[in-house]
């Protein structure tokens, strides 16, 4: 068993956070796992890509194209840039969430959403979520990541114990509860 | 133990397995992160150097005094410390010395995509190169072994894939090393050239005696597959030629330089058909062929990373690849935050339209539209001296329309000198330090500007007024960067004059001091005429609305710097909360 995962997003939206945290569930239930991210600069706003790969031995840290099993969009246009790595497999975990880009800011360009819908139909299956609802219920907007996250965990076997336990040691002390909170409801949704 | 790190934590925890007793460095992408791991043991005293250079240099007192150091670095930093490598090469160390230099193929984050080798070719000194976070860790440690063994600085060099990756690593223990006390030793450690010219003839004999030693060494990793195809490798390619091609034989290598011929000679002839896969410089490839041994070139591009598909690609084999590519989406390009303290004056260059001269760091971002009020960017602290180029080469008549652009960290870097040298030679640009006191773009490292050193700990706040007017510099002005008028109103006054000139901006970066942030702003749609004075700005919290024709801000993404309210003449903008 193995798995391509592809996690992107716009900086701030906490998907190095959440990348780092599928690798460490994968380690911890007994499989080798490799991570790498772009991350761009440290400023906020632009894209942000993480490939996660989780096999029993992993050698390239960086996913190949046509070969991600699951897709994680934070941004709900965002996957558009990597539709070179979809499959007839490939399954879409997204979050329903914009984010204009500065071209659009300004008016320069439309937000793609007619893309989007023709694009949708080309996975095998795609679970929306709208993770900033979810994370306004959990009482913190910041943990919208983590809802993403539990959607992303229903598709993978690992325990769910396991995942609460890394997410415990990975977020702020003081958010655990909100971010378990936020967890839960996408893992549902 | 095993933990899942990054590259860049692992190589951090491979210098405190190590023993080692101090870190300098100077960050940049993607190598900044080490330091701030290394931050975290308390049994290693680290620091932010003020450039690369002056990094270096520490670590070679730190060995001279008989303790094992390190200096962490991007490529272009090691350009900056390449002076004191180079004469390293011949003193030797006495305690160990490993620089690290983090590489950046496809430049994700940098202003050139040169290969580090080159330098470890140059200097004739060892180069390792780790392929995941394992052996990261594992060749720091192995790196400072090579280093005291053989007298030599060495230097690991990692690239943006395996310092921005994570893979599992197993955890050791430290090992305290003694110190091995100062050094005072004239003939190996004074580069005087009748000393040199005796340290030159052991540089010689310690790169052959490595190189016989690499090939005895557990650093070089046989691999025999079938006889059809071998491959010689390192570093993060070495994982792509096992994806693509697991069916060849392959000669990992640790120690790209001096590379171990014997051992390659060896593997050579027991495959039909050797290849070199290598990114960036062809230079394991092209030393082979020098020594003669029989390889076969790849149609390989100098540029850019490899990949699986392109290694694939290289050996003729299929790739997929969907189709259902999209092609032109709107871009993410990154941009200055909400609240930036650089964009008010940003504003002010581009509607005087003047040419300015700039550096690196966030500032560099203001280049984009809707501001773009940048027009050169070279390196380090190059936007001075290259201000007093434009100024010297018109007779003056430039300067009256150009400004250099720099931030505090690139001034403390190497802007410093270039400052020096305009007043030393009576020059009459204008230049701004654009003050926000923390090192922005690779993620809020603090500075001599800062007030505090890596640790946190209170320290001397440099003043750059004062340190300006110690110079001999008149004309020094302090002002708000948000206030645009007032911006606007000092450079047309300091460009015009027939002398250098410095104003200095006074706005902490909102990572610097997370006080400043306050309630956001919003627009009155009755107010807004559509003017787009505010928009202009290139703020990411301001939005067009086409439909309406009037500008909208985000307010969970607006740090209420109230910049774009100075720049509404409709008093459409307001605070939230405000009375
Ligand atoms: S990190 Fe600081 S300096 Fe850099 S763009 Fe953001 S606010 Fe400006
Ligand atoms: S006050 Fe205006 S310029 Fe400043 S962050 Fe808010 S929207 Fe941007």
């Amino acid at each position: 068993m193995s798995f391509n995962i592809l996690m992107f997003g716009v900086g701030g939206q906490g998907t190095v956070l959440s990348s780092d945290i599928v690798c460490e569930v994968a380690l911890e239930s007994g499989y080798d796992a490799k991570k790498s991210e772009i991350h761009g600069m440290a400023q906020r706003g632009g894209s942000v890509v993480s490939h996660v790969r989780i096999a029993k031995k992993v050698y390239s840290p960086v996913i190949s194209f046509g070969e991600a099993d699951i897709m994680v969009s934070f941004e709900y246009m965002e996957f558009l840039r990597y539709m070179e790595y979809v499959n007839s497999e490939t399954l879409l975990v997204l979050n329903t969430n914009k984010i204009f880009p500065p071209g659009v800011l300004s008016g320069k360009e439309e937000y793609p959403e007619k893309i989007i819908k023709q694009k949708l139909k080309l996975f095998k299956d795609v679970s929306q979520i709208d993770a900033l609802k979810i994370a306004q219920e959990s009482g913190n907007i910041k943990v919208a990541g983590m809802a993403v996250v539990g959607a992303l965990a229903k598709m993978l076997p690992f325990e769910k114990d396991v995942w609460k336990k890394i997410i415990e040691s990975k977020v702020p002390p003081k958010t655990i509860e909100s971010n378990i909170r936020a967890f839960e409801t996408g893992f549902r949704a | 133990m095993r933990k899942v790190l990054s590259g860049n934590e692992a190589i951090a925890r491979g210098a405190y397995e190590a023993g080692v007793k101090v870190v300098s460095s100077y960050p940049g992408t993607p190598s900044s992160e080490i330091t701030d791991f290394v931050k975290r043991y308390d049994d290693i005293y680290c620091e932010w150097a003020v450039n690369e250079k002056v990094a270096l240099e520490v670590a070679i007192g730190a060995s001279l005094a008989g303790r094992r150091s390190m200096t962490c670095m991007k490529h272009v930093g090691l350009n900056v410390a390449a002076d004191p490598l180079m004469t390293l090469s011949y003193t030797g160390v006495n305690g160990g010395l490993v620089i690290l230099v983090a590489d950046d193929p496809n430049m994700f984050s940098s202003q050139n995509e040169q290969d580090s080798r080159n330098y470890a070719r140059f200097a004739k000194v060892p180069l390792l190169e780790p392929s995941d976070s394992n052996e990261a860790k594992e060749f720091v440690k192995k790196a400072f072994e090579i280093s005291e063994k053989f007298c030599t600085p060495v230097i690991v060099r990692s690239v943006t894939r395996l310092s921005h990756s994570m893979s599992a690593v197993d955890l050791g223990e430290r090992v305290e090393t003694a110190s091995k006390g100062l050094e005072n030793n004239i003939p190996k450690w004074v580069m005087v050239p009748a000393n040199g010219r005796v340290r030159h003839v052991f540089v010689e004999e310690r790169l052959k005696e490595l190189q016989a030693f690499n090939s005895k060494s557990d650093l070089v990793a046989e691999e025999i597959n079938s006889n059809e195809i071998g491959i010689i490798t390192s570093g993060i390619p070495y994982q792509y030629v096992k994806e693509a091609l697991p069916e060849a034989s392959v000669l990992k290598l640790g120690m790209v330089w001096p590379l171990p011929l014997d051992k390659i000679v060896e593997f050579s002839k027991k495959v039909k058909k050797l290849y070199v896969v290598e990114e960036l410089d062809p230079i394991i490839e092209t030393e082979l062929l020098a020594q003669g041994v029989k390889l076969k070139k790849l149609k390989r591009p100098l540029t850019g990373e490899l990949s699986v598909d392109a290694v694939k690609k290289l050996f003729g084999l299929k790739v997929n690849r969907c189709k259902a590519a999209v092609k032109e989406l709107p871009n993410r390009p990154p941009n200055m935050c909400p609240g930036c303290s650089h964009r008010g004056m940003f504003y002010a260059i581009s509607k005087l339209k003047l040419f300015a001269a700039g550096d690196i760091g966030c500032y560099t971002l203001g280049l984009l539209p809707p501001l773009s009020a940048i027009n050169s960017t070279v390196c380090m602290g190059a936007s001075i001296s290259m201000a007093h180029g434009i100024d010297r080469a018109s007779g003056g008549e430039y300067a009256k329309k150009s400004v250099a652009v720099i931030g505090d960290s690139t001034f403390f870097h190497t802007g410093i000198n270039g400052l020096l040298n305009s007043v030393y030679n009576k020059g009459c640009s204008t230049v701004i330090i654009l003050d926000n006191r923390i090192t922005g773009m690779t993620g809020h490292q603090p500075n001599p500007g800062t007030g505090i050193t890596i640790k946190g700990e209170e320290s001397p706040r440099i003043n750059f007024e004062l340190l300006c007017r110690a110079f001999g510099i008149k004309n020094v002005v302090t002002v708000d960067p948000f206030d645009v008028d007032e911006c606007i109103r000092v450079l047309k006054e300091e460009t015009s004059k027939d002398e250098l000139s410095v104003i200095i901006t006074n706005r902490p970066c909102i990572f610097a001091d997370r006080t400043v942030i306050t309630n956001p702003y919003f627009i009155d749609e009755d107010k807004c005429t559509g003017c787009t004075a505010c928009t202009r700005l290139g703020c990411p919290a301001i939005a067009w609305d086409k439909k309406k024709k009037i500008a909208m801000i985000d307010e969970s993404l607006c740090t209420g710097c109230g910049l774009c309210p100075k720049v509404c003449r409709f008093d459409a903008i307001s605070q939230r909360g405000a009375k």
